[in-house]
């Protein structure tokens, strides 16, 4: 059994709008015997656009008071995140704190008015990182019962999971730990060069008519290319490609209905887990290319 | 001399074996060419062939080899025996890996067999006609180099001839040794790590050096007024004021370095002149040295300070090139005024391209990080401010804007012009330098070409072929180094000292045991001519592309060997044919055209010769043979030493032997000319253009004569050429002269 | 006055990675690497060099900050390895804190009006919440319009359980000492300067 500190994100709770995900993880680390610990009372990471309202010790504050709580309740364990934007923003906020002695001692002045303090020492890890590089390719393709032979998937790493960190030293540009993801499961990956392009991220909130056009981009490679399925590790990712294809096949005069899939969902289908399990029931877009394999 | 014993040894590996006939191989040389030991072995390259080869000279049989296997620049290590005559035969690379033959294909088989035996034809001719040369030996040589120039280049060549334990001969024309590096206040750390803080200036110290050398002798106050005879033996004439002194030396290094362009024939959109806080960067430097960054105007302290780089340099009206030290010199400059000021200064660098090469992109880091403005445009115009300082135009290509910067001092940065004599005064120049009048010359060299070095391409500089010959210029044994070649910073300036050093020591140790300095370093021929024959048209001495030969007063050629590169473009010249090289001849080629066997014409199997040159063709041609590109069975290679060595004498021969067609295989020539000896595919190509006479005389098409230029790379792509002439030449009647 | 330094000092300064400005060598790497190329009027080394020039109102007052995805192309693939996506969320804060920015400027409004508000009311988001917020903010026509246009969408989210139909959540426990802790960075983040 391999422990971890756990935290979920805001859009991971259940009733949010990444809780297909959620279930998924938490099914896919049942069959690979991982536990995931959530910090108890965590608060948002101030995600992608935190900056602007919250400026650099605000923003980091909230970060940080996430790791002085995991590091009260669980020492100094490695911290899981399953959002590409928790990911980026704990592992930013844990750097600066460890590199900049001024940021480190502003942030536990602040810290210290919630009675905490955090002086770095916690690995943040993606859980793609995690099941590369701690469970192994070996295993992850030995668990598989009912290979998704003949599947066609696009993996669409997007940006927050691939830039600026990356991921096992992988490329930046064309990065290839999807499509072995996708290939572990025994589905083939499409040739896909919009792969590490970007959908829009939070701008498909304020400037929804522009990250359209962006995700169009995507979808458009993606079908092209023979695609039956866009795998991907992020939820920004999934909810613009999925819950927008509506709106851009209004505005933008397209007929998509492609189905957006996270890696977990994937594999714990693979590795013959139920369609509940891999909360296959929770796509907007249903996954109709899968039932073959349930 | 011993009588020639030609043994001919064919190796039968790498398919050569299965492929020909080897009886009727060794009965060409043995039978028809008539020599006396001819032997096989199925793998001659390995110890027992080498060994076979080796008893026979052991044993006196044979003195002068044939190998008939691969191409010569293949087992050259394998094959080196310690004799004087030795060719190589190319049955495999050449012939076997370039014929296409398919089982059962007869005809196929025969061709493949007669162009094999041609070729051991044109190898027995070849070693029969060479002789073994004499090396060129005089026994009052000097082994001292010359250094002109006491500068950072011609410190750091005198410091490095002597090091190496030779004496170093250093003439500096004004009374002080370190030229421009006096002036300097700091220099860039361009070989200290982490190559971001400036350093002392460290002239002084390699003064004291020099000076404190004794194997360096130095001449102050003093010019070369004459340089005559050869590498080896140049005679030199050192005048002072007071005194004259002949001296002789083995080789010179040039280090004269370079002049400032003259700001006032800048436009005046850079306002020399408009102001007197409008500065050159050796003015600025000056200031600095002397320890206020003022305003000249008012001498009130100058904490905003612009720079204008690229000051008429990279523009087609004042020096077409980029002079490669200003960006980092500016970058000092700029660091200077933050040194002097703290946080009041502020420093703006107006730039074309910033050129930091290697390690200096950490200075450049520096200087940013430091606070220095780079702005990408150009300075428009610049007018005096009376508030003071001046107001300077800019238009900032970055932020597509044209604003105004207010300053205290604008230094322009103003671009080397080299100080060595290359021009022509008869040709002047493409390019601007800013120059009132023709520098006067450095060495005044006693040659039939003229005094100067020549120049490469349309630059002002003395330099020949950098990536294939390092510090060479024109003259043999006479190498530039420093600014004075180009354009270089202070790092590059010492490292060129030291390559030039290395190389004049080269020459010296070369011309000592009479062989050829480069490219054909260790060549022991050297031309030689039948005086009596000599119609004193002077081609050879006007064609030399390295100034060799000299003339006496009636125009006979004085050949100077040592001055000699071996490239044989004087035998090529010569249209009495009485320049010749003991190893290589116009009448050992004719008679190796004479040799090959033509076909009748009702064969229907045309011949075409192509002559190729040595340096760049024949690589080209070896590499085809490893890619197994197949061309035509009626194709017959000759090498050439060089384009340059081509014989108008040749094509006769081979249109009046019956070959159909002739390509020549030269190399690019032109501005950006590839040809080691600088001229030689250029002057074949002259010659060809009276080629015609010679075709019409015959009665024979113009076109059946080609000239092509082939790169060493140029392998992939010469199967392409070879297939189109020779589809050229099928198109054509059969030469009418077959069998006469 | 042109190529004052005093602008160009402030941002060094006071906006987040400001300092890593004069370190570019614009080579225009960043511009061509951005999605939203197409949208603004000056790409990232512009604006950089506009900063350098001392344009502080055209640097403030633009639209092109606001229009980082926060894709992090630039980041990886600028040569110089200066933090460009953190610089540009940099300038639009500098801007938002000089109070240069054009309040209505989408994004701007979005990240500060709705956004920040959201995450600071309860310690996390409540999507719920920030779509209603984001929907009606130019009042109740405009937003029953956005949720007709999105009706299908929503309704998908609700069926499938990824949204809440509650919009009201509740705090964190330790909301007090959240809002404290806030307090007190933002109190250090207005003395808060750059290294040099």
């Amino acid at each position: 059994m391999k422990e971890y500190t756990f935290f979920p994100g805001c859009s991971s709770e259940h009733n949010a709008s990444a809780a297909n995900m959620e279930n998924s993880i938490q099914s896919m680390c049942r069959i690979l015997g991982i536990q995931l610990n959530e910090i108890d009372d965590w608060n948002c990471c101030s995600a992608s656009i935190g900056y602007a309202g919250g400026g650099q010790l605000p923003r980091m504050a909230m970060s940080a008071r996430n790791f002085a709580l995991a590091q009260k309740q669980k020492g100094n364990t490695d911290l899981v995140a399953t959002c590409a934007a928790c990911w980026l923003s704990m592992r930013e906020t844990n750097e600066r704190i460890e590199e900049e002695p001024r940021i480190k001692q502003d942030i536990n002045t602040a810290l210290a008015e919630a009675g905490l303090s955090y002086d770095g020492h916690i690995k943040t890890r993606h859980m793609v990182e995690v099941l590369i590089e701690d469970i192994g390719w070996e295993t992850l393709q030995s668990k598989v019962t009912k290979p998704l032979t003949g599947l066609k998937a696009a993996g669409y790493v997007g940006c927050q999971t691939n830039r600026p960190f990356g991921v096992c030293g992988d490329s930046y540009e064309n990065p290839l730990y999807l499509d072995k993801m996708i290939e572990a499961t025994g589905a083939t990956a499409v040739p896909f060069p919009m792969k590490v392009a970007c959908c829009g991220g939070a701008l498909m909130f304020s400037e929804t008519e522009k990250a359209c056009v962006l995700t169009k981009q995507i979808l458009q490679s993606a079908v092209d290319n023979g695609a039956e399925v866009i795998i991907t590790p992020c939820p920004v990712c999934q909810l613009n490609l999925e819950v927008y294809q509506g709106m851009i096949n209004k505005t933008l005069g397209t007929n998509f209905n492609i189905p957006i899939l996270y890696y977990s969902q994937l594999f714990v289908l693979a590795w013959g887990g139920s369609w509940q399990d891999a909360a296959l029931h929770q796509q907007v877009i249903p996954a109709e290319p899968l039932r073959r394999f349930a | 001399m011993e009588p020639k014993k030609i043994g001919c040894y064919i190796c039968t590996g790498c398919g050569i074996g299965d492929a020909l006939d080897l009886k009727a191989l060794k009965a060409i040389a043995s039978k028809e060419q008539k020599i006396p030991v001819v032997k096989d072995h199925a793998l001659l390259c390995g110890a027992e062939g080498v060994a076979m080869i080796q008893k026979d000279l052991d044993e006196g049989a044979v003195n002068a080899v044939i190998i008939a296997a691969c191409s010569h620049r293949e087992k050259s290590a394998e094959f080196r025996f310690d004799i004087d005559l030795m060719d190589r035969v190319d049955l495999r690379d050449k012939c076997l890996w370039v014929q296409d033959v398919k089982d059962g294909d007869e005809t196929a088989e025969e061709d493949r067999q007669m162009m094999a035996e041609d070729y051991l034809r044109l190898g027995s001719i070849k070693i029969k006609k060479m002789n073994v040369p004499d090396p060129f030996l005089h026994s009052e040589g000097s082994k001292d180099v010359l250094v002109v120039g006491g500068g950072l280049a011609g410190l750091t060549a005198a410091r490095d001839i002597a090091k190496a334990g030779y004496q170093a001969v250093l003439v500096e024309k004004s009374d002080v040794l370190g030229g421009k590096m006096n002036a300097m206040f700091k220099v860039t750390p361009d070989n200290k790590p982490p190559y971001r803080d400036l350093a002392d200036n460290f002239i002084g110290s390699l003064i004291s050096e020099v000076e404190a050398d004794n194997r360096i002798k130095i001449f102050k106050n003093a010019t070369v007024t004459k340089t005559s005879g050869q590498p080896g033996q140049f005679d030199l004439i050192i005048k002072n004021a007071t005194s004259t002194k002949e001296v002789r030396v083995g080789s010179i290094v040039v280090t004269t370095g370079f002049d400032l362009y003259d700001p006032t024939k800048l436009p005046s959109s850079l306002g020399y002149g408009a102001s007197p806080d409008v500065v050159t960067s050796a003015e600025f430097e000056k200031m600095a040295k002397e320890g206020k960054i003022v305003r000249k105007s008012d001498g009130q302290p100058a904490k905003r300070v612009a720079f204008a780089l690229c000051a008429g340099q990279r523009d087609k009206e004042h020096l077409d090139y980029c002079s490669g030290a200003c960006c980092i010199y500016s970058m000092k400059q700029a660091l200077y005024v933050i040194d002097q000021y703290g946080a009041d200064a502020s420093t703006y660098l107006v730039y074309q391209e910033i050129r930091t090469p290697g390690q200096m992109e950490d200075f450049y880091r520096k200087v940013q990080e430091e606070g220095g403005v780079f702005i990408k445009g150009d300075v428009t115009a610049v007018a005096g401010n009376p508030k003071g300082g001046v107001v300077v135009k800019v238009n900032d290509h970055l932020i597509r804007a044209h604003e105004s910067l207010d300053v205290d001092l604008l230094v322009l940065a103003t671009g080397m012009v080299s100080t060595v004599d290359t021009l022509d005064p008869n040709s002047p120049s493409p390019v601007g330098t800013g120059r009132d009048e023709l520098p006067g010359s450095i060495l005044n060299l006693q040659y039939r070409q003229g005094p100067s070095l020549p120049r490469l391409g349309t630059n002002d500089f003395p330099d020949s072929h950098f990536i294939c010959f390092p510090y060479e210029t024109r003259r043999t044994g006479i190498y530039v180094a420093g600014p004075a070649r180009r354009p270089m910073g202070i790092a590059a300036t010492m490292t060129d000292a030291s390559g030039a050093a290395l190389k004049a020591i080269q020459a010296v140790e070369a011309v000592a045991l009479g062989v050829g300095v480069h490219p054909r370093s260790g060549d022991l021929s050297f031309p030689s001519y039948r005086a009596e024959g000599c119609t004193q048209c002077k081609r050879c001495t006007e064609e030399c592309p390295f100034g060799a030969i000299n003339e006496d007063d009636k125009g006979n050629p004085l050949f100077n060997p040592a001055r000699c590169r071996r490239c044989s473009t004087c035998m090529g010249a010569c249209p009495q044919k009485i320049i010749s090289f003991a190893n290589y001849s116009v009448d050992m080629i004719s008679t190796m055209i004479k040799e090959i066997e033509i076909p009748e014409e009702d064969e229907e199997k045309p011949r075409i010769l192509v002559f190729a040159c040595t340096n760049d063709a024949v690589p080209a041609l070896d590499m085809m043979g490893r890619l197994r590109s197949p061309i035509s069975p009626y194709i017959r290679i000759i090498p050439l030493r060089c384009m340059g060595s081509l014989s108008l004498v040749w094509i006769a021969d081979a249109m009046s032997k019956g070959f159909d067609g002739v390509l020549l295989m030269g190399c690019r020539h032109g501005d950006n000319y590839q040809c080691h000896n600088v001229r030689g595919s250029a002057l074949a190509e002259i010659r060809l253009s009276k080629v015609s006479e010679t075709l019409q005389r015959l009665k024979l098409e113009s076109n059946r004569v080609k000239m092509v230029e082939v790169n060493i790379m140029d392998a992939e792509t010469l199967p392409g050429v070879i297939g189109d002439f020779v589809e050229q030449i099928s198109n054509l009647n059969p030469n009418p002269y077959k069998g006469f | 006055m042109a190529y004052d330094l005093s602008f160009a000092k402030d941002v060094y300064n006071k906006s987040e990675m400001g300092h890593w400005i004069k370190m570019c060598m614009q080579c225009g790497v960043c511009a061509g690497s951005c999605p939203l190329r197409a949208h603004w009027q000056h790409s990232p080394r512009q604006l950089f060099q506009m900063v350098r020039a001392g344009k502080r109102d055209e640097v403030l007052k633009s639209s092109d900050m606001w229009m980082c995805t926060s894709c992090y192309n630039c980041i990886v693939r600028c040569p110089r390895e200066l933090p460009i996506t953190h610089i540009i969320h940099g300038l639009a804060r500098y801007a938002e804190t000089e109070k240069a920015v054009d309040p209505m400027q989408p994004t701007r409004r979005f990240a500060v009006e709705v956004f920040w508000k959201n995450i600071t009311a309860t310690g996390r988001v409540g999507e719920a919440m920030l779509t209603m917020r984001l929907y009606f903010q130019d009042g109740i026509g405009a937003g029953i319009q956005r949720g007709l246009e999105m009706r299908d969408s929503a309704l998908g989210m609700l069926k499938t359980r990824r949204l809440n139909p509650i919009p009201f959540r509740g705090k964190i426990k330790g909301y007090d000492g959240f809002t404290k802790m806030l307090a007190k960075a933002a109190e250090l983040e207005a003395k808060l300067e750059n290294k040099a």
